[in-house]
This record gives C-alpha cells, structure tokens and sequence, in this order.
C-alpha cells in the first residue's frame, strides 16, 4: 500500500465530519429508498404474517414454506426480475422506472416483504393464545385484540423490522442492476462502495463502510436493551 | 455425516492441487480496461501467446484509473491502458518503464437513431456535445475514472460545457453496461468502436458521430519498474511487451473482427 492506513482512516473521517456533501447525498438517498420500501411493506407484511400464524385454511402449510423459501433468493435474482419487468422491453417499461429511486423502492420491497412475513409469522405463532381468546371473549373488538397481541409481541416484531431493514440497506446486487448507480439519483452507499472500491479510492468507501458499521451497532444495541427488558435475565 | 465428510476432504485436496499445478507454471498479472477484455480481443491473442511462451496471463480488467493505480502499487506485473496523459505521468514518476503503443481503435458518440440533438451534422466531436447538453436529450457518462471516462471529460472542457447540466448521469459502471443503460434511456454517451460493435445486437443506439483527431484512442503497454517492485514477475511482462509489438501479434490484432467489423488497428513502429 502506498497509501498508509491511518492516511486512509484520517480522509475517511474528515469526510464525514466536513459533511462532505457526495457522501451525504449518497446516504441520503440509501436512507430514503430503503425506509420508502420498509414503510410500504410493513403493514401489509405484518398483516399476512398475522393470517398465516393464526388463521386455517388449505394451501396455509405451502404458502408458509414459498415465504420461507422467498428469504433467501439472492438479491441479484430479485434485481434479475425487477430489471426485466421494468426495461423497455418488459411488461412494466412505459412506467419507465428503470434507474429511478422508485425501481430501487420496487426492488427492496420484494426483498424485505419475505423476511417481514416469515418472521412475524414466527413471532404470532410464539404468542400465548389465551391472551387472544381472552380479550376476544371479553368484547374487545378483533382490531383491539390484534394491538393487544402485538403490544405482548413488541420485541421480535421489532427484531423482525431491523433485520428487514438491514437486509435491504446492505444489498447491493438488486440497487446495482435496477438503480444503475447514477450520481445523485440512484447511487446509494453499497453501490457507492462498490464504485470507489472499482476505482481504487478507499477513503470514501471507508467512511460510507462506516456510517453503516455506526448504524449496525446502534440498531442492535437498541434491539439489545429491549430484550434484556422484556425478558429476566436468567443468572 | 461420513460422506460430508469424504466430499469435504475431497474438495480441499482438489484445490490444493489445482494450486500447485498453478504455481508449477508461471503467472503473469495483467491489469488492462475493459474495452480490450469486453471486446473479446485478450481472448483472441492470449491463448497463443501463453502456448508459445508457457507462461499463464492473468486479466485483471477494470477501468483506466484503476488498472494505473495497481501498477502503482505492484499488485500487477504489466499493464495497458488508453489514456495518454495519464500514462506519461505514470512514466515520468518513476513507475512506469518502456511504454508502447500496440494498437487504436476509436471512440464513437451514440445515441438514438433518430439523433433529436442533430449532431450528425456537427464539425467536431466538442461541437456534438455542446448540441447534446443544449438539447436536453440526456448524456449518460460511465463516471469511474476509465480512459473513456477520462476521454468524455476533455471532450466537455474543449466543448466549454460543465457536466452539470439537466440530463446528464454519471453512473459508475463499465463500458457495456453504461451502453445498456444509454440504450434503456435512449440518451447519448461516449463508447469505444470495439466495445459498442459487441454490443451492437442488444442497442437500440447508433453511431450519431464519429471522426476527428480528438476522438481517437491509443493503447499502450507498460512494464513496472523493478527498482521500485522488484519481487514481480518482470521476465514475465518483458516477454508479453515483446510478444505483442511481433508481427505475429500485430498481424493478429489487424484480422480480429466481430460481425465483421475490425475493431482494432496495430500501430506498433519501432
């Protein structure tokens, strides 16, 4: 290396410190597409999750496994699919999404959706019945009961948001194909330390590598601190 | 369980011995852009320069920028790139030695057949790319320090034009996949020959300019200075250097067509 690695660890820090706008702008843009594709999906996801823990009916067994299987496509297959549906070409190409901030959405959406049904499912499966029956029986109505449920389930509900979240944060194959890394636009920070790692400039890769480490140990800190609340730690 | 096992030993001795047989012959690491590696010319000449010399050569094809700063570090053993001045930098700083122009091909201006910028009509490739930022058709630009990239942007100072304007996208990729996007945007972008004629059956682009002095693209070979890195393998790129300015090579470089196109022309004079 000709560079040495404190030089490197130095330029990566000022440019986080300065507010160097290129890195900030490429956070940004990672932070909005990837929360954009987190809200749209969490509701609806939780929603299945909760029919596919609680309700009975034919196909349930089958549909539980697709989910299951669904996580762990890898993220370029998904980029794969969302790019042939959306070029010109493709049954979606006159909404001309194609490298727009709104195909990334589309992108990670189908990304996060399986891991937030198939571990909410988990967690309304774990839940203790009786809380349901009881609250059902004593005339709450079934909107009150299923807040009551995931007031109880809190914390792996919540474990199931970060890992989606995180999942999508930190792909880079499907924002690649389907983004197009475009300066400003489409670049978000896997795709940027992709770029500048391709290029041979580290500093920036480093500090983006960063802003995500930060964002890792704080999410699971928190996540940390409600568990250790919501159950006792045993000695 | 036993037969995991049987399969796991198996594997790592596989590998071990396609390691050895590896190292039993020698390595040359080639750091090269991926024009000359999309265009399917290293796989052309390559095969029989290896035959003849018993050496191995190793691609590693990124862009211009980054090929130059492997050589600097001594993480490759040659290198060919195409961007004259920064290469002369690389020569007069000490880490480059005996730099020799092999071959050129040419840099062409795409964009949609119908060109809405009318630039077919344009007297030089800085007055096409004033058109193009006037128009607001859309330019994408590979944006990653390739001597195409590098091109583009002498290209934008000549034409007195910032980069800036509304329309314009540096994206970061290779050559092909920047034809791609263009392609999917219909926007205009700057392509080598050799890369866009093998790309040509997937575009929906033409070649809406090309000609001129400032649009033409020299390649060089380099060998790395052995008082700087002298653990490399310089016997190695000595001989590929040599190999490529033979008539042989040269010859076979002038015969490489794709869909019948010669992408390359051999330039090497003593």
């Amino acid at each position: 290396m000709s560079e040495g690695w404190l030089a490197l660890i130095q330029q990566a820090l000022s440019l986080l410190f300065s507010l160097d706008p290129d890195v900030w702008s490429i956070v940004s843009v990672s932070f909005s597409v990837s929360l954009a594709a987190l809200a749209i999906t969490l509701i609806p996801s939780m929603i299945l999750g909760f029919v596919l823990a609680f309700a009975r009916f034919p196909g349930r067994w089958f549909a539980t496994n697709l989910v299951q299987t669904t996580q762990s496509i890898p993220t370029v297959v998904i980029g794969l699919l969302v790019y042939l549906m959306l070029t010109r070409m493709g049954p979606l190409g006159d909404l001309k999404w194609l490298f727009t901030q709104k195909g990334m959405i589309l992108g990670q959406m189908m990304i996060c959706a399986p891991v937030l049904i198939a571990m909410s499912q988990a967690a309304f499966t774990s839940v203790d019945k009786r809380a349901w029956e009881t609250s059902r029986t004593l005339g709450a109505s079934w909107l009150r009961s299923v807040w009551l449920v995931c007031r109880e389930l809190k914390v792996p509900l919540l474990m199931a948001i970060v890992a989606a979240f995180s999942r999508i944060l930190t792909e880079v194959g499907c924002s690649m194909m389907v983004g197009g890394n475009i300066a400003g636009v489409t670049r978000n920070i896997p795709t940027a330390i992709a770029l500048e790692t391709s290029k041979g400039d580290f500093a920036q890769a480093i500090a983006l590598g960063l802003v995500l480490l930060i964002l890792a140990l704080v999410l699971n800190f928190t996540l940390g601190t409600l568990r250790g609340r919501a159950e006792p730690r045993s000695l | 369980m036993l037969k995991l096992k049987s399969i796991l030993s198996l594997a790592i001795v596989a590998s071990a011995l396609t390691l050895t047989s590896a190292q039993a012959e020698e390595i040359i690491k080639l750091a090269t852009t991926t024009s000359t590696e999309n265009s399917g010319l290293l796989k052309h000449l390559l095969p029989k320069f290896e035959q003849e010399s018993g050496y191995k050569v190793q691609v590693i094809a990124t862009g211009t920028g980054k090929a130059l700063k492997l050589a600097r570090q001594g993480d490759v053993d040659v290198v060919m790139t195409h961007a004259p001045a920064a290469e002369a930098k690389f020569v007069n700083e000490g880490y480059g030695m005996m730099p020799r122009g092999i071959m050129e091909n040419d840099f062409v201006i795409l964009g949609p057949k119908n060109d809405p910028a009318k630039i077919r009509s344009s007297k030089t490739a800085e007055e096409a790319f004033a058109k193009i930022a006037d128009s607001g058709v859309g330019f994408v630009s590979r944006g990653d320090n390739s001597g195409t990239n590098m091109k583009e942007l002498i290209i934008w100072k000549g034409a007195k034009v910032e980069p800036t304007f509304n329309g314009y996208r540096a994206v970061g990729q290779g050559m092909g996949k920047t034809l791609l996007m263009a392609n999917e945007l219909q926007a205009y972008t700057l392509s080598d020959r050799g890369t866009f004629v093998a790309y040509k059956a997937k575009l929906d682009l033409a070649v809406d300019y090309d000609g001129g002095k400032t649009l033409a693209n020299p390649y060089q070979i380099m060998l790395i200075n052995p008082e700087k890195y002298p653990d490399l393998n310089h016997k190695g790129a000595k001989a590929l250097s040599d190999w490529l300015i033979g008539n042989e090579a040269q010859g076979m470089i002038n015969s490489y067509t794709v869909q019948g196109e010669q992408l390359f022309k051999a330039t090497y004079s003593e």
